[in-house]
């Protein structure tokens, strides 16, 4: 029997639930030419901010056990750039619904991003990465205080007229409170989780691995932890989770979305192996069929 | 860029830390001197990029040095080994660039890629000038691989155990090159002074730690004349003029 693996994030139907994270597929551009994009769920493209940044020096990369630690600093072209130039030629590529990855250094950036973004048709779901620092709160992540995710959600939630998950960063104390609190503030989903903040010294020199000292531990080692905050949200929360981190197999996904998500991103592991969405999707049947799963949408959170 | 797997058909020490790996099977996806391939080790999560020495239908050959646990890995390899390798990364250098006279500077590990060009170079009946740089007598290979590749082969060393005592700069000022062209790879101050040491144009191959290797992580993004530019992808060779020291 042909396996269903469409699943709904409020209102936006995926053929499958796997989407490259963003930072780890670009703008679509150099990967359609790796394989036909239209075989994935959704893209969630390069993290966008208001300006055009280049991000950190390098060194930028550290390899680590089963895991990479990245402290690219948000490199983009800025908002406009991404409008003018990345959408349109992401919509030759691909065909399917975009997930829209904003960040910014203060609210009004935020939403200033977010309201240009909400307007593009080919864009239908605006994922709000609060890890970067707050500017004008010495720095400190919006992502890290209830308090301070919620304004954001609020903030995002006036301008935009687009279904608004909040990416949640890992580095605290109790992520359901964050999520609760997005989820109070309107917030329509979540993803969770981001990077782990992770540092790397090179012993022979002394010094830190990359140049920014630290970065954001992502890939394989990270699933268990992201599995974990998934599940806890999930059990706190009535929004529709994204779950990312460490996923790098079809059967990643299944657990994942036993945990309650009800799509999955694949991040690091792109950067490893090109083909790892294409490959995870084409293994998805094979795998529902060992664990007697006919529509995969029926496993979401079914670990109470 | 394509994924293949490679058969190792043998893997020897050039010298004590410089290993030549020669590989069989699709190597239609590499086309240019300079380009690069990254090899997935048993245990090591990010690939390893490894600069193209040479290659023809179905061949390919690597020359690399130990420095750490991926390369470590590599020299340990036995003929018969399987690699998973992604082929035909980066840009390579530009051949036709040189109209007559070409000068190639290697330092070191930097030494490989030059290697390939000077055969395109050769076979496009220009004149080479090869310029090698050492730490010291015990570091030097392919010399005479260049040489009969057809290159004037000039060796430095900077403890004078061979050659010309003192840099690939010492070496060409000493040698009066009269090239019209250079290309470049090896360690970044070396390239800077051999840049600054000539009015002529050329082009240099610049190394930066990779995520990737194709493009999508923007882990090796440099600042250069024109604008943000990916090591891996718009590189890893650049214009003298694009680079920013």
């Amino acid at each position: 029997m042909v396996k269903n693996l469409s699943v709904n994030l409020c209102g936006v139907q995926l053929d499958n639930p796997v989407i490259p994270a963003s930072g780890t597929f670009g703008f679509g551009e150099e990967m359609a030419k790796v394989y036909d994009l239209d075989v994935l769920g959704s893209i969630s493209i390069k993290g966008t901010t208001r300006d055009a940044r280049f991000g950190n020096p390098t060194p930028r990369i550290a390899e680590c056990s089963s895991g990479m630690i990245n402290a690219v600093g948000l490199q983009n072209p800025g908002i406009d750039a991404v409008i003018a130039h990345e959408l349109p030629q992401l919509r030759k590529v691909f065909h399917k619904p975009i997930i829209a990855n904003i960040s910014g250094f203060s609210i009004e950036e935020y939403q200033e991003c977010c309201a240009k973004i909400d307007g593009q048709e080919q864009v239908e779901i605006i994922e709000v990465n609060v890890s970067c620092p707050n500017v004008h709160n010495g720095g400190m992540a919006f992502g890290t205080q209830p308090e301070s995710a919620a304004a954001v959600t609020r903030a995002v939630k006036e301008v935009t007229t687009k279904p608004v998950f909040i990416k949640l960063s890992p580095n605290v104390t109790d992520i359901v409170s964050i999520a609760r609190a997005c989820e109070e503030a309107g917030a329509d989903g979540v993803t969770l989780i981001n990077t782990m903040l992770g540092m790397r010294i090179d012993i022979a020199r002394r010094r830190p691995v990359i140049a920014n000292k630290m970065g954001g531990f992502s890939g394989r080692a990270i699933f268990p932890v992201a599995v974990r905050m998934v599940y806890q949200v999930a059990q706190a929360c009535h929004i529709p989770i994204i779950g990312c981190g460490g996923v790098a197999s079809a059967e990643d996904v299944v657990e994942m979305m036993m945990a309650g998500a009800s799509a999955v991103q694949v991040g690091a592991e792109n950067l490893r192996n090109p083909f790892a969405c294409k490959e995870i999707i084409e293994q998805l049947p094979d795998v529902m069929e060992r664990l007697g799963i006919e529509r995969l949408s029926d496993i979401i959170g079914a670990v109470k | 860029m394509k994924r293949v797997i490679l058969e190792i058909e043998s893997n020897r020490a050039l010298t004590p830390l410089v290993y030549e790996m020669r590989l069989t099977g699709d190597t239609s996806e590499i086309t240019r001197a300079g380009s690069f391939v990254e090899i997935s080790l048993d245990g090591l999560f990010l690939r390893r990029p490894i600069s193209v020495c040479d290659f023809d239908e179905g061949r390919l050959t690597l020359v690399y040095k130990v420095v750490g646990k991926g390369t470590e890995q590599m020299a340990a390899l036995k003929a018969g080994t399987r690699l998973d390798v992604l082929t035909g990364l980066g840009n390579g250098f530009d051949s036709a660039q040189c109209s007559q006279h070409a000068l190639l500077v290697g330092g070191g590990v930097g030494v490989p890629p030059l290697y390939r060009l000077t055969r395109d170079l050769v076979a496009q009946g220009k004149r080479v000038s090869v310029v090698l740089g050492f730490n010291t007598q015990q570091e030097i290979f392919y010399a005479e691989e260049f040489e009969r590749a057809g290159a004037n082969v000039i060796i430095a060393t900077a403890d004078g155990s061979t050659g010309i005592k003192g840099f690939v700069t010492d070496a060409i000022r000493e040698s009066d090159i009269d090239f019209d062209y250079f290309y470049s790879c090896g360690p970044l101050p070396m390239l800077k002074a051999l840049c600054e040491a000539t009015d002529r144009p050329g082009e240099v191959s610049l190394e930066e730690r990779m995520g990737c290797g194709f493009g999508i992580c923007m882990g090796c993004s440099i600042q250069t004349a024109s604008g943000a530019k990916r090591v891996c992808k718009e590189g890893p060779v650049f214009k003298k003029e694009d680079v920013i020291w």
